[in-house]
């Protein structure tokens, strides 16, 4: 690991190996992201709901 | 034996309460797994004699693979439990697990045509492997859209149960068609009776990355069930009184 690009660069395989791991990395993140998002979401709609009503 | 065990997994506060308790946990050796094995397999791991650093790509393939297919059963399973003892639980399981399995099926495809490109010499070949993979994301999509067609919660989830319970057959035919048919694709890295036929240096990491998967699609898995029980119990005191502590 001594030298940088050409670890990344992987033997000329690095774009092969560097988009597989991109992607995977995306696909991670969007499966996190509904329900983190939509937890977010409802506690902000019960939030509106209580405040309409006056409680 | 005592049942009361079983009747209370069904019950969602319950089921809430306990695994607020582990997600915490279950989100840090994850994350630390993960962390490890992508390190150790990226860097450390030595590169194939005859694929070189294309190799790599079996650190995200395999695992992805593997919990394509871990999750279709569990689906089946969630389905057989839905229909037998009408637990809501289940249901939530089959409805929140789909998309993480057609994702982790979309993975496994996309990364496994990547690597093939270096390797076989090409992105796709109607190869026995790779279409029973495919059928397998189309039967993601199938329940999916099962669930989004039918706005009847009940039928929807008895519609979907025996989708999921019939799709199964797929499941052997992906694990056997390596053996079946003549295939490009190589046969299993890990099997119950033998041992592995690359050396510790490459499948251990490779092992450390299956259980990362597993413990992130049980994370996320524990994320969408919560939020959906959320959702379902939403007239619930209980429930209520979650919201108003998170706002």
């Amino acid at each position: 690991m001594s030298n940088l690009p050409d670890v990344l660069a992987m033997g000329g395989h690095g774009v092969y190996v560097w988009s597989a791991y991109g992607i995977t990395a995306t696909v991670l993140i969007l499966l996190f992201l509904p329900p983190i998002l939509g937890k977010r979401r409802l506690v902000q709609a019960e939030a509106r709901r209580r405040r309409r009503e006056g409680m | 034996m005592s049942w009361t065990f079983f009747h209370k997994l069904g019950s969602p506060k319950w089921f809430y309460e306990i695994s607020g308790k582990l997600l915490p946990w279950l989100a840090l050796a994850s994350v630390l797994l993960l962390a490890i094995g992508v390190v150790w397999g990226l860097f450390y791991a030595p590169e194939d004699y005859q694929q070189g650093n294309s190799f790599r790509i079996i650190y995200i393939h395999v695992p992805a693979a593997i919990l394509a297919q871990s999750c279709y059963m569990m689906l089946a399973v969630a389905g057989i439990v839905g229909l037998v003892w009408r637990m809501k639980l289940a249901d939530v399981a089959l409805q929140c697990a789909a998309p993480i399995g057609a994702w982790m099926t979309f993975v496994a495809l996309i990364t496994g045509s990547i690597w093939g490109k270096p390797t076989w010499g090409t992105y796709w070949e109607w190869d026995a492997r790779l279409t029973s993979m495919l059928i397998l994301l189309f039967l993601y999509f199938g329940i999916i859209a099962l669930r989004m067609a039918i706005s009847n919660r009940d039928t929807a989830a008895k519609a979907t149960a025996v989708m999921a319970i019939v799709g199964v057959v797929n499941i052997p035919i992906i694990k056997y068609s390596v053996d079946w048919w003549n295939t490009l694709h190589q046969p299993a890295t890990f099997t119950m009776t033998e041992k592995p036929a690359m050396p510790p240096e490459m499948w251990l990491p490779l092992l450390v990355m299956v259980i990362a998967f597993y413990g992130l699609f049980a994370l996320n898995l524990l994320l969408r069930m919560r939020l959906e029980v959320l959702r379902r119990e939403y007239k619930a005191r209980w429930v209520r009184e979650i919201l108003e502590k998170s706002s």
